[in-house]
């Protein structure tokens, strides 16, 4: 590998890493990623993810024009205020409250799932190996991976999002949105925070989408890894929700989720934002980690 | 070792070259001491029962498994070491096609060749249309890969080792639950290939198929390589056999005999006997005809049965063969 050799061919000369071709190297990288976008989002169980993810705001927001009293909800647990108190005064509030609605289980949930199944689910079908003797190559292949996962977090908080933002605007008033300390914000700034934190929201579920990489790198079955992912988020979340295990609490990826709502405050407490994203991140790289080293080292055999 | 890659892979004869390849998964032993050598431009037949670690040695070569032990040389380049270098150079298919059944044949292949980190893809189109159009898949391109009957996902995964021009093609048993009609195609695409100057290693447990299209074959049982060489070669260590059909099958099998034929044998009507070593001419089969009717013997048929690719494999396999480390 250390020497070029002239009778490969360019092709030899291009992974030998010769400095004139690299442009050309990082947009075909770029074309592997894109083909990775297109097989996630052409799959229907994506679709079906996505659509889910977008009938709760308009569920949420429904169920709430009926009844405008509002009711005592489920959605606003632990340290996230009761949003949908507010959705009938504001439609921008509907945001808030399907975040705060689909960030428990309905988001990570749908990460868990194509996570899982990134690579589990080509091993099973036995593309993976047709990917590598391509060849994708290993940590590329991985990368790929990874980015397609992360843009499925970003995709899935935004469809939430955006139904929400629809349906808030479609079925109630607008106007001066009056944050969490009692200050009132105009609307454009609201809309503004709300797009951070849906921006805010995807980034919480980073720790996730690495664990579901690395347990799909365990197997070669995509349920199995789909499952796995699923199964240790529930897991984690009944662990976060039980007082007397609060030593290992800080430790849990979802510890910091409902941290968001803080964006709504006036000035903004950055404390449990960072600590999210710290947290995140901490789980990305281990994970990452792990996901390479077993990902770069397994004989493939499906 | 060294001299030969600084020379260049077009100097190595050999295109894969392996010493000493073993794998163990989990204590089990599914190849062991193999020293497998396939010449350049040849199609090589890698012939062996199932389980016979044929699949495990294909996919050390390509870089999918690590050897336990041993090395392998593909292109005059080490693997798995480079197998970004070597890989592109490669077409494979490996234990069937894989294909995402809700894409269509199309973008399947566009899907394969994005994963080649060498592949142009400003001629990607161009290379994909012009491999379904070589395996006949160009009137099914656009339809899901999931319509596609077994033949025709076979055809597919061709098409995707063929959207480049490869030094070396890697076919898994390529006509696995194919009809014969299909068998056919696969065979004379194989033959195609081979003569724009392609190295085609093609696994088969099927003999004739090896026999039809293969110049060189290697043969493999329990994870060991019993014999490779040319096909001629592998089959004229198993000897033709004379075959005489006759009314008189006791008379015949004595006279055989009497005439200094080995391993005489009589079955109803045919007795068949083994010609003696040495060249093929060594004894005249008009003699031992004209010796049989002397003797009264009614001849209905008489016959050399050539010795098959098939009688090599079971002398190589059967039981009693004493493996060589």
């Amino acid at each position: 590998m250390s020497r070029a050799e002239p009778e490969a061919g360019p092709s030899a000369a291009a992974l030998c890493g010769a400095p004139a071709v690299t442009g050309a190297r990082a947009r075909w990288t770029l074309g592997l990623f894109r083909s990775e976008l297109v097989t996630v989002f052409r799959r229907r169980r994506t679709l079906a993810l996505l659509g889910v993810l977008a009938a709760v705001p308009v569920l949420i927001g429904g169920a709430v024009r009926v009844d405008t009293r509002g009711s005592q909800s489920s959605g606003g647990s632990g340290t996230a205020p009761d949003f949908i108190r507010q959705v009938g005064g504001n439609g921008l509030f509907l945001t808030f409250a399907a975040l705060a609605a689909t960030l428990p289980f309905f988001l990570p949930m749908a990460v868990g799932v194509v996570a899982g199944d990134s690579l589990a689910g080509e091993a099973a079908s036995g593309t993976l190996r047709y990917l590598l003797v391509a060849p994708a190559g290993r940590v590329r292949l991985l990368l790929a991976k990874a980015a397609s996962v992360l843009a499925f977090c970003l995709t899935g908080t935004l469809v939430v999002t955006a139904a929400a933002l629809a349906t808030g605007f479609a079925l109630f008033p607008a106007g001066e949105v009056t944050t969490l300390s009692g200050t009132a914000i105009p609307l454009h700034a609201g809309l503004l925070r709300a797009l951070l934190i849906a921006l805010l929201v995807a980034a919480s579920l980073v720790g996730l989408a690495a664990l579901g990489l690395f347990v799909s790198t365990l197997t070669d079955s995509g349920i199995g890894a789909m499952a796995t992912t699923v199964g240790l988020l529930i897991t984690v979340q009944i662990v976060d929700s039980i007082p007397q295990l609060h030593a290992v609490q800080p430790y849990l990826f979802p510890h910091y989720w409902l941290s968001f709502a803080d964006l709504l405050r006036d000035p903004v407490p950055w404390g449990g934002i960072l600590r999210n994203l710290g947290l995140q991140a901490l789980y990305a790289a281990v994970f990452g980690s792990a996901a390479w080293s077993r990902f770069t080292t397994r004989d493939i055999t499906s | 070792m060294d001299q030969a890659a600084q020379a260049g892979p077009e100097a190595d004869p050999w295109v894969i070259e392996t010493r000493g390849l073993a794998k163990r998964y989990r204590g089990t032993l599914a190849v062991a001491g193999l020293d497998l050598r396939v010449p350049r431009g040849s199609v090589f037949g890698f012939l062996g029962p199932n389980g016979s670690g044929k699949t495990t040695t294909i996919r050390m070569l390509v870089g999918l498994v690590q050897p336990t032990s041993g090395t392998a040389r593909v292109l005059g380049r080490p693997m798995p070491a480079a197998a970004r270098a070597v890989l592109p150079r490669i077409g494979a298919l490996i234990e069937g096609p894989a294909l995402y059944g809700f894409l269509s044949g199309r973008e399947n292949l566009l899907r394969y060749d994005a994963a080649d980190p060498t592949a142009d893809p400003r001629t990607r189109p161009a290379r994909v249309a012009a491999a379904l159009d070589r395996v006949g898949l160009a009137a099914a391109a656009g339809r899901r890969a999931r319509t596609y009957s077994l033949g025709m996902k076979q055809r597919l995964g061709l098409a995707a080792a063929l959207l480049q021009p490869r030094e070396l093609l890697v076919l898994d048993e390529p006509t696995n639950g194919l009809d014969p009609q299909g068998m056919r195609e696969i065979r004379s695409l194989v033959r195609e290939v081979a003569r724009d100057g392609t190295t085609v290693f093609l696994s088969s447990h099927l003999l004739d198929e090896i026999e039809q299209v293969c110049t060189h074959a290697a043969v493999m049982a329990r994870g060991r390589l019993l014999r490779q060489g040319p096909v001629a070669e592998l089959a004229a260590g198993a000897r033709g056999r004379l075959a005489v059909t006759t009314p008189d099958p006791a008379d015949a099998a004595r006279v055989l005999a009497a005439l200094g034929l080995t391993g005489v044998g009589a079955a109803a009507d045919r007795v068949t006997a083994e010609l003696p070593p040495g060249p093929p001419d060594a004894v005249d089969l008009a003699d031992v005809n004209a010796g049989l009717v002397r003797a009264g013997v009614r001849v209905r048929g008489f016959g050399l049965e050539r010795a098959s690719l098939e009688d090599a494999f079971v002398a190589l396999t059967g039981e009693g063969f004493d493996v060589a480390g």
